[in-house]
């Protein structure tokens, strides 16, 4: 699997990160690098090895159902950009 | 899980200018777990709130949190899964769901992708032809919702209200099994009505605790599945059946002239009662799902679900089995009981000593039909089932007509009470004194010769006279009694 440069673009799109022409260039030889790097890793067979998802197998404790959070608006909006009272504001979206 | 093979019933074809068609219908509903706290933070997860004071860090996406997940969350979802008789998962992974939106600080909602905590069940549709339908469910799995944006408060911006963000959800995915209107209304109240039981939501679609994404597609009857299009948060079930109507119509035209379905998300716009694609954008189904690195897979043991099965109430199924079984009701008075809990529950506990039947009709025309109308819920029903119970008895042993039953419980309701209290001090016993009802009917026979004359000819102008026995007495009368009385006198 490779990637071309209209697929750096709209994965950069995706993400939300700009990148300039000279960029792309070069995320496409990165990326590709990276993806030649899975596809060598691919050759190993895993088809009897279930998914990892976590290094470590840890179940970690559930939290009772007990309100001990919230209750801060101020602090939640303090380092908004934008804000009305404790909203936030942001340019108009609708669908 | 009938899918692609089940086929419609010819009544519900839809007819088009070059044949019929098949609806062909899926539903995605989202349901608000019920819980003090919200999925991953301690935050409380009610409605309403000054904005942005049910928020936490997590909830707000602050960097270097990390989501707990809340245990009665993960509970609901296995009791919700259990009365959908589905298959419970032990082992369930959270994905992210990427994608960017305002009232979403994370830039994903944390979700559940290829393992669901809760895999195939079903949902048992009885339908009002007296017909039996079984839908089956896909899937259950637990995500969080979404802040709010306001788009009405000022011009060029929109607010946000983080309060929701972070609420546990339960996503219900049923497969393609729905094929017309009525089977999708029916399965939206069935499933709310199971929720209900369960104590697991609420089921409020006004304040959005409960709300549809609908996946319509039609196609030739029997032939292979048609393109769909997803209307969105759908939220109301009589809009559901504008939208779905709307669609269907609007497909059936695009290929009755050659037109092809863009498979696409639209939204249901009650004001215009049409659906409009939502501005197309290709990458918002691109949501790059993985495994959520601050999360290990949510495991436990198959004890505790036991343990959850065993708490389980009766849900509406068994009691309406129940109800006509052992009590003997007709299916459509169990229909109409079982619907809501708390009707149930309000019948058998007005039932508890009387005859069953009676007492179905009169709760359910009496004091549902009140409450209805007043548009109150069952909490407010301002007559405890006791006094309907006690009324009821009065009425079995002829004690009251049927006619002052009603009178005693319109007095109950506005003003409280005792209604044996109430029947002795207001002198409200049915007359059933041969000699009293005699003395009635023999002055009304004197004073209307001409009409007594007549039942002679029609006996069923008798009815008149037993009308103003009725009257004279105040209601009070035995009817039965009246009858025989006139019967031997007139006739």
């Amino acid at each position: 699997m490779a990637v071309d440069q209209a697929t750096v673009r709209r994965i950069a799109h995706l993400a939300r990160i700009a990148v300039t022409d000279d960029e792309v260039e070069h995320l496409e030889g990165e990326l590709n690098a990276i993806l030649q790097w899975v596809e060598q890793l691919r050759q190993v067979g895993t088809s009897d090895v279930e998914p990892m998802t976590s290094v470590v197998h840890v179940q970690r404790e559930m939290r009772p159902d007990e309100v001990t959070d919230g209750g801060y608006p101020e602090k939640i909006v303090a380092n908004a950009p934008l804000r009305d009272g404790h909203y936030f504001t942001v340019p108009k979206v609708v669908e | 899980m009938y899918s692609e093979n089940r086929k419609t019933e010819a009544k519900n074809l839809l007819p088009g200018a070059t044949g019929d068609w098949e609806l062909v219908i899926g539903l995605e509903v989202h349901a608000q777990v019920i819980s003090k706290a919200k999925l991953f933070s301690g935050s409380p997860a009610d409605f309403g709130g000054a904005p942005n004071d049910h928020v936490s860090f997590v909830d707000a996406a602050m960097p270097g949190m990390l989501p707990v997940i809340n245990k009665k969350c993960v509970e609901q979802a296995i009791r919700t899964g259990l009365g959908l008789k589905a298959k419970i998962n032990c082992k369930s992974v959270f994905d992210r769901k990427n994608y960017f939106y305002p009232d979403l600080p994370q830039g994903y909602q944390i979700s559940q992708f290829k393992q669901p905590i809760v895999g195939e069940g079903q949902v048992q549709l009885d339908l009002e032809d007296g017909s039996s339908v079984t839908i089956g469910i896909e899937r259950l799995h637990l995500e969080q919702d979404a802040g709010k944006s306001l788009h009405d408060k000022a011009d060029g911006l929109s607010h946000v209200d983080l309060n929701r963000s972070g609420v546990a959800l339960m996503e219900i995915v049923s497969y393609p099994d729905i094929r017309s209107i009525e089977e999708a209304k029916a399965y939206v109240s069935k499933l709310r009505s199971i929720l209900r039981y369960l104590g697991t939501c609420d089921g409020n679609m006004d304040q959005g605790s409960m709300r549809a994404d609908v996946n319509v597609s039609v196609r030739r009857p029997g032939a292979p599945f048609g393109t769909r299009c997803e209307i969105k948060n759908v939220n109301s079930i009589r809009f559901m059946g504008q939208a779905i109507a709307y669609e269907a119509a609007r497909q059936i035209d695009i290929l009755e002239d050659g037109g092809e379905i863009l498979q696409e998300t639209r939204l249901f716009d009650p004001n215009h009662g049409e659906t409009r694609s939502m501005r197309s954008k290709e990458e918002a189904h691109d949501y790059r799902y993985f495994p959520d690195p601050d999360l290990p897979p949510l495991e436990f043991e198959q004890s505790w679900v036991d343990e959850i099965a065993a708490t389980l109430p009766e849900l509406p199924d068994e009691k309406k089995a129940r109800f006509i079984k052992e009590l003997g009701l007709s299916a459509y008075d169990a229909d109409v009981l079982v619907s809501d809990r708390e009707a149930a529950d309000y019948y058998e506990a007005v039932a508890d000593g009387v005859e069953a039947k009676a007492a179905a009709n009169w709760v359910i025309n009496e004091v549902f039909g009140r409450m209805n109308k007043m548009g109150l819920s069952f909490a407010d029903i301002p007559v405890p089932p006791q006094a309907n119970t006690a009324i009821l008895r009065m009425v079995a042993v002829s004690e009251i007509s049927g006619k002052i039953a009603k009178e005693l419980f319109d007095i109950i309701w506005n003003e409280g009470g005792d209604p044996v209290k109430i029947v002795d001090e207001r002198g409200l016993k049915q007359v059933s004194d041969t000699g009293a009802l005699e003395k009635i009917i023999d002055e009304l026979i004197a004073a209307n010769p001409d009409k007594a004359a007549e039942v002679k000819q029609k006996p069923k102008m008798i009815g008149w006279f037993v009308g103003q026995v009725m009257q004279a007495s105040k209601g009070k009368a035995n009817p039965q009694m009246v009858n025989q009385i006139l019967r031997k006198k007139l006739i």
